[in-house]
């Protein structure tokens, strides 16, 4: 198996996220509650959505992986998890400041989109320590989608326990821009989403490029040197091999 | 019992290794420490998954159909299997409960017997010596009337009485196969119709009939001579 | 059914005899409420303090368990000589769900009275409290099992199954919470939100065991 780094995908990103932008700051009105704050919405929230989906994809492809013992499913799934980490940490930052900015403060905890958001990202984190704790790379793989399917499984069923949670509690005091967004900011979110998707395929198509290069350069260095040569790169990341048979 | 093939090849631990064994023979393993003997086992056992290479044991293949071969294996490694905590007449029971054994209390009593066991079995495992243990693992690898035994050195840790009684009930019988990896060259190659030796490196470097390689030979092989 | 049977059996003949699980458990919450008596200086709990302090103290004993639960399968051959017989991995991870439903279930009927006489003024709400914690138990169990076996097969074993376990069991906590905080009223349990709550527990519960029955085979492959 080998992964070429995408050409189309980079520009399509690109001109997405740019016109996306591009609409956000000159054609979108302002916010009639929050003014231009707001505007972080078309950036954070699209980011998390990515995030949360990107999760549910490596799910899919750890049962791909489960069913067809295929390691190239886990490196995909491990791709996915992997990004889709990074995507969390920009969503927590974006969302801090947002809330920051409109609220008050960098942290509401009852405010249950970011406190699921908080917990699921929080249970991802604990996928490298778990690949880590298992030396045997067959088995880590197995047992990494083992992981990636319950998570999966987790994370709309949190979504749904802390948002139960909290409305009990507190009724929605930040009564943001849901029931209809009005349809130009429906549009612009629309096209910064589909920038957003097209920014985390681009950019599991390099990492899954980077990571089939660098595994062939180390098949090839040992070609040329031997058995001996130490293989290079993490422990912890899967490894694209060549299909056997 | 159907003709067996086991065809195998590994990179790392094992590799190129292939060989046949029919019904009712057995085939010696020797190689030097590190040579993959165990591991081969416990492919052979369906406990480890091959990593390239056709493997057939009992007529089914391996991994994919593994399940039709469980429960036909005899399998005595390096470690008893055995629960710690409960007798030896318990963990016996256990283990005929998974493998559906009809008539276990029979069975139990008749292994035990023979084991010289008998006065032993309410004893928890744990007090057991390591001797006595080998004989409780030997009984429970036996249990289930396999069709195929896989033994790793049996006779660790048996004084000499004890030898003879497990080399009777592990011994040669009709429609039984074995595979018994050892070190000890002589009494294994005449205990053996063929024999398999692996180098250090994990691959073959003798596979054929026992009668044919010399002890001198083997020695030889395991000190990595040939 | 049989393979299943006799691993459970065996589970619970053992713990009988080496009493390693459920004692454990009693006598970390005790200790738990103890030190909660102190730190919280108060003479009685109520609502969601109440609720809070029984399902972390559950919570952590569980974790005790969970720890446990499949130790001796991997430092006695257990996975091995099950793996050896012609058993369905699903036996296993069934009976070990069983198993720790049980311990559970077993040191919630030492916890909670200790727990009702050390914080609350009314006992009226607890018929309902134990159905609550029996559906959070099945939760536990579920997802207990699958992260036990994980962790069990990794190098840091004792730092791998709390580590996964507590953000996984979230939902559980807050479905719990949830249901107990208005039972544990100062004034007599209410019931309300009570069957919003139940129907999470059972939903989580219910997904769970349909994901560990469906991904426990991989997890016992070599």
């Amino acid at each position: 198996m080998s992964f070429r780094a995408p050409r189309i995908l980079p520009v399509l990103a690109v001109v997405f996220l740019t016109v996306g932008f591009g609409l956000v700051f000159f054609w979108t009105p302002n916010d009639a509650d929050q003014g231009f704050i707001q505007k972080i919405f078309y950036l954070h929230v699209p980011i998390a959505t990515c995030a949360l989906i990107g999760f549910i994809v490596a799910a899919v492809q750890a049962i791909l992986h489960l069913r067809s013992g295929d390691p190239k499913w886990d490196v995909r799934a491990y791709v996915s998890i992997h990004i889709s980490v990074i995507f969390g940490v920009a969503a927590l930052v974006t969302g801090a400041i947002w809330a920051k900015a409109s609220w008050g403060a960098w942290w509401v905890w009852d405010e249950p989109t970011l406190v699921s958001f908080l917990i699921v990202f929080l249970l991802y984190c604990t996928y490298y320590p778990l690949r880590y704790a298992i030396e045997d790379r067959e088995r880590q793989a197995r047992y990494a989608s083992v992981f990636a399917v319950m998570a999966g499984a987790f994370v709309p069923l949190n979504f749904i326990a802390v948002r139960l949670a909290e409305t009990l509690i507190h009724p929605r005091v930040f009564a943001t821009s849901e029931g209809g967004l009005p349809p130009k900011m429906l549009f612009t979110f629309l096209v910064c989403f589909a920038g957003m998707a097209l920014l985390w395929q681009t950019l599991c198509s390099f990492e899954l490029a980077a990571k089939s290069s660098r595994a062939k350069l180390s098949r090839l260095r040992r070609a040329l040197e031997g058995d001996d040569v130490a293989v290079a790169g993490s422990r912890i990341a899967p490894v694209p091999t060549e299909a056997r048979g | 019992m159907r003709d067996l093939r086991r065809d195998y090849n590994e990179r790392a631990v094992l590799r190129g290794v292939t060989f046949e064994l029919d019904p009712g023979r057995t085939l010696v393993v020797i190689g030097p420490n590190g040579a993959g003997k165990s591991t081969l086992l416990r492919i052979l056992a369906t406990l480890l998954r091959p990593s390239g290479g056709e493997v057939e044991v009992l007529g089914a293949e391996l991994p994919a159909r593994a399940w039709a071969a469980r429960g036909r294996i005899g399998y005595l490694g390096h470690e008893p299997l055995l629960y710690r905590e409960l007798t030896v007449r318990e963990n016996l029971e256990f283990n005929a409960r998974l493998h559906g054994v009809d008539d276990a209390e029979r069975r139990m009593s008749e292994l035990l017997d023979r084991a010289g066991l008998a006065r032993r079995a309410t004893e928890p495992v744990r007090n057991l010596s390591a001797g006595m243990l080998q004989r409780a693992a030997i009984c429970r690898t036996l249990l289930h009337g396999p069709e195929l035994l896989l033994l790793d050195e049996p006779r660790t840790h048996l004084d000499l009485g004890a030898t003879a009684v497990v080399d009777e009930l592990l011994g040669p019988a009709e429609g039984r196969a074995r595979v018994i990896v050892t070190h000890d060259l002589e009494g294994g190659l005449a205990d053996a119709d063929s024999a398999l030796a692996l180098r250090a490196a994990g691959d073959v470097a003798y596979v054929g009939a026992a009668s044919v390689l010399s002890p001198g030979d083997a020695r030889a092989i395991l000190e990595g001579r040939l | 059914m049989s393979p299943f049977r006799a691993i459970l059996a065996k589970d619970l003949r053992t713990e009988l005899r080496t009493l390693e699980s459920v004692p454990a458990m009693a006598l970390f919450s005790a200790t738990t409420f103890v030190l909660f008596r102190f730190g919280l200086d108060r003479d009685s709990l109520e609502g969601s303090l109440a609720a809070g302090v029984l399902l972390a103290t559950v919570l952590f004993a569980a974790i005790l368990a969970i720890n446990r639960v499949f130790v001796t399968e991997r430092e006695q051959g257990g996975f091995d000589a099950i793996r050896l017989a012609p058993v369905d991995a699903t036996s296993l991870y069934l009976a070990k769900v069983c198993v720790l439903m049980l311990y559970l279930a077993a040191f919630e009927l030492i916890a909670v009275p200790v727990f009702a006489i050390f914080f609350l003024d009314t006992a009226g709400g607890l018929p309902a409290l134990a159905g609550v914690l029996l559906l959070a138990d099945l939760g536990l169990a579920a997802i207990g099992a699958l992260v036990s076996s994980i962790a069990v097969n990794s190098r840091a074993r004792d730092l791998i199954a709390p580590l996964l376990l507590l953000p996984l069991l979230v939902p559980v906590m807050i479905g719990a919470a949830g249901a107990a905080e208005p039972l544990l009223l100062a004034d007599g349990p209410s019931y309300e939100g009570f069957g919003k709550w139940i129907a999470v527990l059972a939903l989580y519960d219910v997904v769970f065991c349909l994901v560990g029955y469906a991904v426990y085979d991989f997890l016992l492959e070599d």
